[in-house]
This record gives C-alpha cells, structure tokens and sequence, in this order.
C-alpha cells in the first residue's frame, strides 16, 4: 500500500488520538492515505466509527505488539 | 464556570436513590448500547466525542436545565474534555472521574443484616456490572463469599471491622468476571472453596464444596446445598438458617442460564431440577441473594439486592413454568449474547490465564449477561 502520510500517535490517551488523526486529515488531500498509529485499545473501535461519520475509508488496520496500525483513505 | 468532577460513589447516591440525572456519554455507539450507567431516574444522551470535537453548540439545546448533568466515556480522557467545552459555553456539567472503568470497578457496601450471635451480612454491590459479593462476619472471623477482583475492597473493610478472613468461597466458577478469591485466599492464608466439578481445569490448590458441608465463621453457620445447573458443580449457600446465597441459579427477576461453559442443553435438567425441587424443600422464608442483578428496579430502596424465598416462589417467572418442555424451551431458546471475553474470563479464574491488571480490566468490559428472562 502507498502511503502518502504518517502520524505516530502511540503512547496518548483517549481523546488524542482521534483529536491528532482529525487535524492530520485536515493537511492532506482526498484519496491520500493517512497511516496511523496509536497503543491506545479505545481506539480500536472510535477511530473505526470515526473514519466512517467523517466520511472517509478504513482501508487496513492491524495490531502487531499492542501497536494498533490505521491506514485510512480521506473521503 | 468550573467542571466539577463526579466519582462512582457519587453516581450511586443518583442511581440507587433516585434522584434525577442527565447522562451525557461520548462513547462510540457501539459501547454505549451495549452497556451504559443504570438507574430509572436517569436520562441519556449519546453522542461520541469524536462527533463533537468541531463544537459542542449542536446539543447545547439537548441539554436539560432542571437536573445535573454528568459527562461520561470510557476512561476519563474525552469526557473531560467535552466538560470544559460546555462549561467555556456556560453549561454546568461534571464528568465521571475514571469513565466507565472505575464505575465498573465500584463496590457499593449495604449491610444485609444482623446474624443470630450479633454478627453481620454486608453485600458489596457493584452496580457496574451487577456483581454480588458477600462477606460473613462473627466473633472476629470472616468469610467472603463470590469475592471480585477489586480485593483491596474486602481486606479494608476487614480490617475496619477487625476481622480475620478464614474462609473465601465461590458459588461456580464465574464466566463474567474475574474472581477476586484466590488472591485474597493466599494474601490471608484462608481457605479457598470451590465446587470440584467446576475446578476439573483449576491449575492451583482448593477445597472441594459438597453438598451438605458445613463451615463456621465465629458462631455462624455456612451450609453448601448443591445446586447445579448454571454450572455443573453450582452450590448454595444457607448462612445463619435465613439466608440463602444462590450465585447465579436464581436471581430476583430471571434465573440463570446454563450455557457458558457450552453445556445449555446437558445442564437445563439440572437447572430445572436445582429450582423445582432443591429449593423447594428449603425454608421459604429464606431471604435470597444471589450473585448478580441486571437492572436497577432488582435493587432495594436500600441499595441491597434480596428478597425472600416465598416472594420469588411467586413471582419470579423463571418458576412459575409448570410444564417441563416448556422451561427447557425457554432456557435454551432465549440466551441472550455471551459476556465479554468470557472464555478468557474461565480460564483466567482457573489460573489457566493470568493476564496483567489492565487487561483484566478490558476483559470485564460490558454487562454481565448471566441470566436468561
């Protein structure tokens, strides 16, 4: 996969991960893929629910040593 | 205006007693319909914090004026957040300190009654999850009975009331949360009671229950009665000839299922048998508390969770089905999901698993889900 950019989020708490990935998104243009990447378990469920309401697609995620891993497209 | 911040023990005051709440909770969808905070004099909204992070002037006109309002997410984090957002827009709001993980975690203390030579019955309630606890104690000695992991509840409250813990038992082996009962076993040098048919995969040392076996903590009398049917080895307990500690068999408004360890179908005779017959030759004027609720409206006025034998021979529906057919249709047919993690759960109380704090706390995630309706 192609990844336009990068944002190491891991080792912040709920709500940051989220409040970073959005003002990210903010930066790149639609149909670029944001690579996320957070240790905060919450965000296993919020960032999928999020990526969905803000309109944009998860395409991939992982977790590989409590590392969680997003790739999401911008809608 | 300043947030304030609410603790659990606050929120039960508003739960238990009644007193009207507007709960605002910024979880994702998902974790709020599948478990939230409970009393019937609260009113909710849910909208995730991730939806709010643009400005909170959407649901200014959502928010009641007439009662307190408490922000809640999963652990703390968001809910602080939103809070100071409303309260920049001149809102008066607290949120809940630890989120949903330290309302899960909290115990409520309600004492039960006054044993027969001036000992004590205390329930813990933890209204979170609707577990059940119980701690026996006469004449200096104590027994916990259904203990939860949050031990450092039950060694202060010991310690408080000067007691020693000589006994800790286990009505089953519990699928929903994580037994507090070995760890205070070994911390106290107590014995560790468990029924042998449920303890075939227990990795450490245990006194076996049998039915009839008859424990005293100080004066009183702690008699197991088998039960079996929720698990295969599920036992009562008759504390003091009047109370009557039924784990997950029988609750106030259901009764218990008997799938979790994958056996409904082998194990719903047994559960018939345990309710239309075993208790039936019990005294109906027991005062039954079991090891879980699953709604507020089982809970007293008082915060305890009970109610007598006769009274449930009555009303609780799960009795009331004469034709035997007919019940096993009803406990095979109507299960509702299974708990969070519950197979982890059984091996973590087996000592097959033992998993870190924090990954304790995620496994116990959610409601408890033992019974069926």
């Amino acid at each position: 996969m192609k990844v336009d950019h990068f944002l190491d989020a891991t080792g912040l708490s709920c709500p940051m991960p989220i409040v970073k990935t959005r003002n990210a998104m903010k930066d790149i243009n639609s149909g670029e893929i944001l690579e996320v990447k957070t240790t905060d378990k919450g965000a296993k469920a919020d960032l999928t629910a999020w990526t969905k309401s803000g309109g944009h697609e998860l395409l991939e995620q992982t977790e590989i040593d409590n590392v969680l891993t997003f790739f999401i497209r911008k809608g | 205006m300043p947030v304030r911040i609410m603790k659990p023990q606050e929120v039960a005051r508003y739960s238990i007693d009644k007193k009207p709440l507007f709960i605002l909770d910024v979880r994702n969808e998902d974790a709020f319909t599948d478990w939230k905070i409970e009393g019937e004099s609260i009113e909710y909204l849910n909208i995730p914090y991730f939806d709010l992070l643009d400005g909170v002037d959407d649901i200014k006109g959502k928010l009641p004026k007439d009662r307190d309002i408490l922000v809640v997410c999963a652990k703390e984090g968001s809910s602080q957040m939103i809070a100071e957002m409303l309260s920049e827009e001149g809102i008066k709001v607290s949120y809940l300190e630890g989120g949903m993980k330290a309302w899960s975690e909290y115990l409520e203390l309600v004492k039960v009654g006054t044993l027969k030579s001036g000992g004590e019955l205390y329930q813990f309630v933890r209204l979170g999850k609707g577990c059940l606890s119980y701690m026996v104690i006469d004449a200096g000695k104590a027994a916990v009975i259904d203990a939860t992991r949050m031990t450092d509840v039950f060694f202060n409250f010991a310690k408080e009331k000067g007691v020693t813990i000589e006994h800790v038992f286990d009505t089953h082996l519990h699928a929903d949360h994580i037994s507090g009962g070995r760890v205070i076993a070994e911390a106290t040098g107590a014995n560790y009671y468990l029924p042998s048919q449920d303890a075939e995969e227990v990795v450490f040392d245990y006194h076996k229950l049998a039915d009839g076996l008859c424990i005293t903590v100080g004066e009183t009398s702690i008699e197991a009665v088998f039960s079996p049917g929720h698990t295969s080895g599920s036992t009562s307990f008759v504390v003091d000839e009047a109370y009557l500690l039924t784990g997950d068999i029988l609750f106030i408004d259901s009764i218990g299922r008997p799938d979790l360890a994958g056996m409904a179908d082998d194990w719903v005779g047994d559960l018939r048998t345990t309710l239309y017959n075993r208790y039936q030759q019990l005294s109906e004027d027991l005062l039954v508390l079991p090891a879980h609720f699953m709604e507020m409206k089982e809970v007293n006025v008082d915060g305890s969770v009970a109610m007598k034998l006769s009274t449930l021979f009555s009303e609780n529906h799960g009795l009331q089905v004469e034709d035997e057919n007919e019940f096993r249709t009803l406990v095979t047919e109507n299960l509702p999901p299974q708990p969070n993690a519950y197979q982890e759960i059984r091996k973590t109380n087996m000592g097959v698993l033992t998993p870190d704090d924090e990954t304790q706390r995620e496994m116990e995630i959610g409601p408890n889900r033992c019974a069926v309706r």
